[in-house]
């Protein structure tokens, strides 16, 4: 009995000790990378055009890793977020060319998005395929699509309206992406954390079955889930042809990894079940940061993407390894 | 819900309402008869085991209760009021918990959210999540059940198997208005774990609870349980109490061999 007692405490002290790393690996990286880049680069870092540039410059990143926490929580994974970038800033920007309406523009947008969502949710959930084959499948289609609506053709963005609302814009003195970084993230984890769609969210990644006999809809969960993950993605792709004022087909093509990575690094499972909002955006202005830090810096494209492949598997290494046990 | 003294045996109150009365339920597939007539009362703050040898249709029984199964023939009454169940979440709406062999529990949440999940308590006036009530009532309720956990807070892996059968246990109860099925809910369990599970069962019992546990374990029947009832290939051979019949009498109803 005695020994039955020591072993508990002791594995009871081990899981919380692999908690506290998983929560912290992201937040501690971010702050030692903050720190060497402020040392290293000095006033050229440490100033508001910087910090103000490497949270605009995340907030596409972001507002998808928001849609990504679900998506990974919910025990699925999305891999045509960045074909859906390109698709929807070119359908909004085609809009936005024959209406000359900037909130129909943004419409459409969100609307191929929430298409694409439906469209992977209905394989996922009624044709019963893994999310992993239905969203690779998904991804190509959506990128040909892309490629062929104005045959690689770049649309011009030139509503003032819709340039202010998703780029240039600011408010109370505040640049707009900041704006969409708060309320984005603020839904997030309001949502996740704060509502019942968030629980059983979390319910049917841990335990589908378990989520089900407690009377939760699984397949209608995850299928609003898709839904948020492809409208997440077409404010992305707004937000891109916002700040470019103009939409291509190659928009969000680099960004899946980025999303990834700052999610997982943020501490979301990639096995379902446990998700963190707030780790996400972390993760992802950490990966701006390492962006402009390294370009500072003066490295090149290729020996930014190399350092950058470097920080990102030393991060994801640590927030998984110390997983493993718990 | 009617609270019965735990020092007394439960009242016979015949001509009452029974939380739950099957009468005549019969199941086929196709040309199979895998429930032949059965029939059984629950008193309130009694505990019914049913036993039976693999294959006796002992889980098509639990299929029919837990609303999994539209039985061919038959009736199923709940609190005196005949009902039929659509599905399993229907059949939970009407009152009918089940704890499962499998552990319908998640993991990664805490205790307090396996208790509620599926029907999360909020708060005014954004509908918010609340957490904190949740949790002060999960804790009474472990507390009255003597689950005992470190907190309501807990992660559910942090626990043992024992106290996860045990929160299993306590959220049947906590929604059951008419019936807690328990299908083999110390299957998966150690010696000490069972006997635990098994006075958190007898605390359903206190409190007022008609209980339905399937087993094969005959020991555990004998001490839990206040009457029996056997099937045998899809027919029901016979309801005894517990203190009036023996081991060998089981058996050989069990298996149809004079012991």
């Amino acid at each position: 009995m005695t020994i039955t007692t020591h072993v508990k405490t002791g594995t009871a002290s081990d899981v919380l000790r692999h908690i506290d790393w998983r929560q912290y690996v992201v937040y501690i990286g971010f702050v030692v990378v903050f720190a060497y880049f402020a040392i290293t680069q000095a006033g050229n870092f440490l100033n508001t055009t910087t910090l103000v540039n490497i949270i605009t410059q995340a907030a596409p990143i972001t507002v998808m890793a928001v849609g990504a926490v679900f998506v990974l929580s919910v025990g699925e994974i999305d891999l045509s977020i960045g074909s859906t970038v390109a698709l929807a800033s070119l359908g909004s920007a085609v809009t936005l060319q024959a209406t000359h309406q900037w909130w129909l523009a943004a419409l459409a947008g969100l609307a191929i998005g929430a298409g694409v969502g439906a469209v992977n949710g209905i394989f996922i959930t009624l044709v019963r395929l893994p999310s992993f084959l239905v969203t690779l499948a998904t991804m190509g289609l959506v990128a040909g699509l892309a490629q062929q609506a104005t045959n690689l053709q770049s649309v011009p963005v030139t509503n003032s309206a819709f340039g202010w609302l998703f780029g240039g814009g600011t408010l109370l003195g505040i640049p707009i992406l900041i704006w969409w970084t708060v309320v984005i993230v603020a839904i997030g984890w309001h949502v996740l954390r704060q509502r019942s769609f968030g629980a059983h969210v979390l319910a049917v990644g841990n335990k589908s079955s378990a989520a089900a006999v407690s009377g939760i809809r699984v397949n209608r969960v995850k299928m609003v889930v898709f839904i948020v993950s492809g409208m997440a993605a077409a404010l992305a792709g707004l937000l891109y042809a916002g700040r470019l004022a103009g939409a291509t087909y190659t928009l969000g093509s680099s960004d899946l990894m980025s999303v990834l990575a700052a999610v997982i690094v943020g501490g979301t499972s990639l096995t379902g079940g446990k998700g963190s909002i707030i780790g996400a955006l972390v993760g992802s202005l950490f990966m701006s940061m390492i962006n402009y830090g390294l370009l500072l810096g003066g490295l090149n494209v290729a020996q930014q993407l190399i350092v950058r492949g470097i920080i990102i598997l030393a991060a994801v290494s640590l927030s998984l390894r110390a997983k493993k046990n718990s | 819900m009617i609270i019965a003294d735990p020092t007394s045996t439960p009242k016979p109150n015949d001509g009452t309402v029974k939380p739950l009365r099957l009468d005549g339920i019969s199941k086929h597939f196709g040309g199979i008869v895998a429930i032949k007539r059965f029939d059984l009362e629950i008193e309130p703050g009694e505990i019914v085991a049913l036993v039976g040898d693999n294959g006796a249709g002992k889980s098509t029984l639990v299929k029919i209760i837990s609303g999994l199964y539209q039985p061919t023939d038959g009736e199923i009454w709940l609190n005196g009021e005949r009902t039929i169940f659509r599905d399993a979440s229907d059949a939970r709406t009407k009152g009918v918990e089940v704890v499962y062999q499998d552990l319908a529990l998640v993991d990664l949440q805490p205790v307090y959210m396996n208790l509620f999940l599926g029907r999360e308590l909020r708060k005014a006036p954004f509908g918010t999540l609340d957490r904190k009530e949740m949790a002060t009532r999960t804790q009474a309720l472990v507390d009255e059940l003597d689950v005992r956990i470190p907190s309501a807070k807990s992660t559910l892996s942090d626990l043992s198997g024992g106290q996860r059968q045990g929160i299993a246990i306590a959220r049947a109860t906590h929604w059951a208005s008419s019936l807690v099925l328990m299908d083999e809910p110390t299957a998966a369990l150690g010696v000490a774990e069972t006997a635990k599970v098994e006075e958190t069962i007898l605390k359903l019992k206190e409190r007022g609870a008609a209980v339905l546990v399937v087993s094969h374990n005959m020991e555990q029947v004998f001490r839990i349980a206040d009457r029996v009832t056997v099937l045998r290939r899809g027919t029901q051979v016979g309801t005894r109490r517990v203190a009036d019949t023996s081991h060998n009498e089981l058996i050989s109803m069990i298996t149809g061999l004079a012991s």
